[in-house]
């Protein structure tokens, strides 16, 4: 039993073992942004270079798990800093009262709809599109509209509004376009909806598999495929009523020790050469000014011409009613 | 017999195995009872939780209903059947669904399924117009069958071989047709394994929630286990949680009773032990219908996975195998996996010994009977706590205390061996109670005990299924997300965490890749649990 107690703890403690620097900064990011081929590694070395400190990240599965570690550890939390929460989720993140006004000013910081806080800091976004299959869709829907009244025999995979955040970015943009008209939008969308799945990552993974030619996804995506595997076969469709967006963010939090260090990490979170990783690394746009232009295929992604944007306060208290109205408009007989 | 020492050990054992199981869940359910959330996520008992609990039953019946109803005749047929080639890969096959991660599986059942799926091609090409869709709860029903049938079918073969070798020999001389086989011989084995199989299934389809939302095709299709979920890992309210689960345990438990599924009552006959020798179903027709029924089955379950296996090849496997991510998830999976098993073995054990003890009690009375019952019970009832409960539960309680990352690994080991307690006790307690039956008199008799009645009488008879069970909880813990999700950090990465993280960034090869890369370990564990020295005979075999 000894020699199973002593592997089990090898097999967990292989973290690095980098702690003779004197401070160490934690943030809590989703899972994503900490993987070697995410930015996270670049943006460790990176900071590090100019902090005389360690960078220690702590994944958790995404943005919503992010809240609710946060939740669960209230005033006894590890974090520094947060990283990876989006508007949807920045008010109710606020309401724990865990976090701390940033102090900062933030002239670089430039996304569409213009979201400003006192409390967080952008550092990425991106707008939820449709993505179809080019080989499978020769017509894919110009407008919500036409996404909502077209064929019902080409499906559509989205995700679940109550367990991820696409999902409820879905639930917004169909609200900011339809308003009052939103359930019986969803009603007549059903029909085309092959399945609601509970995460990005299956919905994604029945669309690469040919299973189902659009998938609600990011403008973004396409990037991936253009310059990671040299293909065009996917791309996103663009809307003309406009896009609903999804802006990351990041905040200080409230009972940390190294709070000076966690306002530093937010101003070079805002430089240059933070905002040069995130394009090919996190695959969404950058939120302040890079020095280095980015990738060809970034220019070919779907520029949308309008952007929604709900008031996090708004989401807050309209979130369970309007998910109640989609359950109900999505499981009528 | 048991000697009174042995006895009261046996019934101390089991009731200190119960008590820290019982301890286990109340402590993680009273600390999120405790938790004051922020906000409350509204009313619990809507129309829409009506809604979801009358899906849930539903689908849970029909699904174990159709499971264990198509199991019959595959298992029939392969307990005919003892010694054909390639049968011993059947049995392995069937132990594969179970070891990889669920939505690894449904893709693959949509690769066969799917609009674009094997099945669709061949129905277009016969001449159908529009492509069958099995989005619903057919698709539910499909993969719930995928993921059963051959666990029900593995124990079935296993109580079918337990048979003594006298009933086929005595079938044989009395010349009984099949019908009168089955009615006499192979339907009363399988009788007093059904309940028991039947309510394993059940429970594990009650709390579907992967496959659940895959393919249900929407809201309308959903699981408590679902709302359960959501309560936790959106709104964060962990009375509502609770509450939700309490009304799961509640109503499913509720369920299995009325079926009769929970109590089970196993008699075995004390035998020689003669191994088995099928004499029967050598005509024709028999021969054509077991050929066609095994056949089938192998075709349904072969498919699916031959569709991840292919897909899995096109990934840079040898790249995977050698990246520093992939070794370290790979120990702590192993870690985990072994950790777990072991404990769940341990824990079974312990009960299965109560159990017998208890039966062993001349003047057991009603309140032995009741502690026999209860044992029984609350070691299967544990599938319907779900993860997400006891380890947001537990998180609570030891965050104060220590560095989560350190803890992760114990609780989730914990929580898995939890998860795996059922199938362990469902493959060991027939083969003990049988052994205990056969041999307990003669080795009180002789006064053998200890390591030496370990070692030369339980050795050989309990080996493979102990070896069967070990495989089991083991390729259930390899493939398990659950209990991590919640805690995962950088330095707690099991396989299939590492497999969702690629999937969720966009490296869908990758995560093809591991999904080959865990297929084959399960098959490797499950040919150590298959295994059968030549020399030895199959007579009380575990399958």
């Amino acid at each position: 039993m000894r020699r199973l107690t002593l592997s089990l703890l090898l097999a967990i403690n292989l973290a690095p073992a980098a702690m003779a620097q004197e401070k160490t900064l934690t943030i809590y990011t989703y899972e994503s942004f900490t993987a070697e081929w995410g930015p996270g590694p670049k943006v460790k070395e990176g900071f590090e270079k100019t902090c005389a400190c360690t960078v220690n990240f702590v994944s958790v599965a995404d943005g919503v798990a992010l809240l609710s570690r946060l939740k669960l550890e209230r005033e006894n939390t590890e974090a520094d800093l947060v990283l990876g929460l989006d508007t949807n989720l920045a008010a109710e993140a606020k309401a724990t009262g865990l976090f701390e006004a940033h102090g900062l000013t933030t002239p670089a910081v430039d996304v569409p709809g213009g979201y400003s806080d006192d409390v967080f800091i952008p550092y990425n976004y991106g707008h939820f599109a449709v993505v179809y299959d080019t080989q499978t869709m020769q017509n894919p829907p110009k407008s919500l509209t036409e996404l909502v009244e077209g064929d019902p025999a080409q499906k559509i995979a989205i995700q679940d509004p109550r367990t991820s955040t696409p999902g409820l970015g879905l639930l917004l943009w169909v609200k900011s376009v339809y308003r009052e008209d939103a359930p019986a939008a969803w009603e007549k969308l059903r029909q085309r909806v092959l399945t609601v799945t509970p995460g990005w990552s299956e919905a994604y993974g029945l669309f690469t598999k040919g299973e189902v030619p659009m998938v609600l996804s990011y403008t973004t995506s396409p990037a991936y495929h253009m310059v990671a595997e040299g293909t065009d076969r996917y791309q996103a469709a663009p809307f003309s009523e406009g896009h609903y967006i999804q802006i990351e963010i990041a905040g200080r939090v409230k009972t940390s020790e190294h709070k000076e260090l966690a306002q530093q990490f937010l101003v070079f979170m805002m430089s240059p050469a933070f905002q040069n990783i995130i394009p090919t690394t996190n695959w969404m746009m950058p939120a302040a000014a890079t020095s280095e232009p980015l990738p060809d295929a970034f220019s070919r992604l779907v520029k949308p011409q309008k952007t929604f944007l709900m008031d996090p306060k708004e989401v807050a208290a309209n979130r369970q009613a309007w998910i109640d109205e989609w359950l109900t408009a999505m499981s009528e007989r | 017999m048991l000697t009174v020492r042995e006895r009261w050990t046996g019934i101390g054992g089991s009731a200190v195995a119960l008590g820290a199981i019982l301890v286990f869940i109340a402590a993680a359910v009273l600390a999120l009872l405790l938790f004051q959330p922020a906000s409350s996520g509204g009313a619990i008992f809507t129309s829409y939780t009506w809604n979801v609990l009358r899906f849930t039953l539903l689908q849970a019946a029909l699904s174990t209903a159709l499971a264990t109803g198509l199991a019959i005749p595959v298992a029939l047929s392969l307990a005919r059947r003892p010694h054909f080639f390639g049968r011993i890969w059947i049995l392995r096959l069937m132990a594969l669904p179970m070891g990889l991660p669920v939505l690894v599986v449904s893709l693959g059942l949509i690769a066969v399924w799917g609009r674009q799926g094997i099945a669709n091609d061949l129905l277009l090409t016969l001449g159908l117009s529009e492509p069958i869709s099995i989005y619903g709860l057919s698709g539910i029903l499909l993969a719930h069958i995928f993921f059963n049938l051959p666990l029900a079918c593995r124990l079935m073969v296993a109580s079918l071989e337990r048979l003594p070798g006298e009933y086929w020999k005595l079938a044989a001389s009395l010349r009984l047709t099949p019908l009168s086989l089955f009615r006499f011989i192979e339907w009363p084995a399988l009788r007093q394994v059904l309940p028991g199989i039947a309510g394993l299934i059940f429970m594990l389809c009650a709390t579907s929630f992967t496959i659940v939302l895959v393919l249900g095709g929407g809201p309308a299709a959903t699981t408590l286990e679902v709302a359960i979920y959501q309560s936790l890992r959106f709104d964060f309210d962990p009375p509502r949680a609770i509450a939700l689960s309490l009304l799961q345990i509640a109503l499913t438990g509720l369920v299995l009773a009325l079926l009769g599924l929970v109590k089970r009552a196993e008699e075995n006959g004390t035998t020689l032990a003669a191994p088995s020798r099928r004499f029967d179903g050598w005509t024709g027709t028999a021969l054509v219908w077991d050929v066609v029924t095994i056949a089938m089955a192998v075709l349904f379950l072969l498919l699916p996975l031959l569709a991840v296996f292919m897909s899995g090849l096109r990934a840079d496997l040898g790249r995977l195998l050698t990246s520093s991510a992939f070794m370290q998830a790979a120990a702590t999976s192993a870690a985990i996996a072994v950790a777990s098993t072991l404990l769940a073995s341990f824990v079974s054990i312990c009960i299965i010994k109560g159990r017998l003890a208890v039966t062993d009690l001349r003047d057991a009375g009603k309140a032995g009977r009741t502690y026999r019952g209860l044992l029984g019970a609350s070691s299967s009832l544990v599938l319907l706590v779900p993860p997400v409960v006891l380890g947001t539960g537990w998180f609570l309680l030891l965050r104060p205390v220590g560095d989560v990352s350190c803890i992760a690994p114990f609780l989730v080991s914990i929580i898995n061996a939890l998860m795996a307690l059922p199938f362990v006790m469902r493959v060991l307690e027939p083969s003990m109670q049988t052994h205990h039956d056969r041999t307990s008199r003669l080795v009180a008799g002789l006064g053998i005990s200890g390591v030496w009645k370990l070692w030369h009488i339980d050795r050989p008879v309990l080996l493979k299924p102990a070896l069967l069970a070990l495989s089991f909880a083991m390729a259930l813990s390899l493939g398990d997300l659950g209990a991590v999700a919640l805690f995962g950090s950088n330095d707690f990465v099991t396989l299939p965490w590492l497999l969702y993280s690629r999937l969720s960034s966009y490296r869908t090869a990758d995560a093809d890749g591991l999904a080959l890369i865990l297929g084959v370990l399960c098959l490797l564990l499950t040919i150590a649990g298959t295994f059968e020295r030549p020399t030895e005979r199959s007579g009380h075999a575990a399958g």
